[in-house]
């Protein structure tokens, strides 16, 4: 009688354990299927774009719940990377990301809301240079399915303009560029 | 005139002395000036293509100057003890080596990234063909503390000038700002 209470609490936490693993994705940074890109208007007259190099993650889907998806990120803020050292250098220190004082940036969702198949809205808290705000912002499922090597993987697409004085960084670009789009493209291997 | 000789300093010794110097203490002036000019500032620009300009043409003076000393009679060095004069030895190399390493680290900043520097838009530096990760933060880092650094080294050396000339009066100072001409 014991043994098998046993075994079925056993059966139970298995069956529990293999659906949350179902359905956990790691995001695809050794085969850097994964960009976290940046734009800022420069002057008002043209976009800068830019991304980070460094950052990892994981998320949770499951197309038959999508609601209790999850998704969080680390940003190595060091990283920063818009093809010119001098305005790296620039971004790293004090005027903007102070990556010394604040060498990571993180978002951590906190609810997804569904609208169809293939859209959502993703509420979480981001935080970056040491200021945590809540940000909602539109997702968009690029895709899901078998890789050719065995493996299974879902991409996902999400954009976000924000304030920079919203999280302290006040150094003045001009009325044109107070705020940065950043740009999400995800992609996991489920684990 | 123009050379050594053992009593006395040339002119091309003294000029370019001179010429280095007041172009590093204008240079560790426009470095801390320009890091904090804001974006808007008609000079933002400006002031960081000049300092690499004159950083370039720093470097080139340099070289003359050490080659120049190389190739030419050492004036006697100023009577003092021997451990003054051991000092002043390693003051001069402290110098030379401070500024050949802040001249080099401000290069390897620009050139981070591939991109030459352009010496007064008329000559274009490479880059070196090789950069390692996040260079332009790390010899940032170290451009900054060595130019400090030959600020107070040379705060020594105009501070031992004066003594020379002043306090001992065998001519330490005036003996860079002219030549001369009893042989």
């Amino acid at each position: 009688m014991k043994k098998r209470m046993l075994s079925a609490i056993v059966a139970a936490g298995l069956a529990i354990s293999g659906m949350a693993e179902a359905a956990e994705y790691k995001i695809d940074k050794a085969g850097a299927h994964a960009f976290i890109n940046f734009k800022i208007k420069h002057l008002g007259y043209s976009w800068l774009t830019g991304r980070f190099n460094d950052f990892d993650g994981k998320f949770t889907y499951d197309k038959s719940n999508p609601n209790a998806s999850k998704i969080n990120v680390v940003i190595n803020t060091a990283s920063i990377d818009s093809n010119h050292a001098e305005r790296d250098k620039h971004l790293r220190g004090k005027d903007f990301l102070n990556v010394k004082k604040f060498p990571k940036a993180t978002f951590e969702s906190t609810k997804y809301e569904q609208l169809n198949d293939n859209e959502g809205k993703l509420t979480g808290i981001l935080e970056l240079h040491g200021v945590k705000r809540t940000i909602t912002f539109p997702v968009e499922k690029i895709g899901e399915g078998k890789d050719p090597w065995g493996g299974y993987r879902a991409g996902f697409s999400g954009e976000t303009s924000i304030k920079l004085k919203d999280f302290g960084i006040d150094y003045n670009l001009g009325p044109a560029s107070t705020h940065v789009t950043l740009e999400l493209h995800i992609e996991g291997i489920k684990l | 005139m123009l050379k050594n000789t053992e009593k006395s300093f040339g002119v091309v010794a003294i000029l370019i002395h001179w010429v280095m110097a007041i172009s590093i203490f204008f240079m560790f002036g426009l470095g801390l000036y320009m890091v904090e000019l804001t974006y808007y500032d008609p000079w933002y620009r400006g002031s960081l293509d000049l300092h690499k300009s004159i950083g370039m043409l720093l470097i080139a003076f340099l070289v003359i100057r050490l080659i120049w000393r190389q190739i030419n009679v050492k004036p006697n060095d100023l009577p003092g003890s021997k451990l003054e004069q051991t000092a002043a030895r390693i003051g001069h190399f402290v110098l030379y080596a401070l500024m050949l390493l802040i001249m080099v680290s401000g290069y390897l900043i620009s050139t981070a990234d591939g991109r030459p520097i352009a010496v007064f838009e008329l000559v274009n530096v490479p880059a070196l063909p090789w950069s390692f990760d996040n260079q332009e933060d790390i010899v940032g880092e170290i451009h900054f503390w060595l130019a400090w650094a030959l600020m107070v080294s040379v705060a020594g050396h105009i501070g031992a000038a004066l003594k020379h000339q002043f306090i001992n009066k065998d001519g330490g100072l005036v003996r860079m700002l002219k030549v001369n001409k009893e042989n």
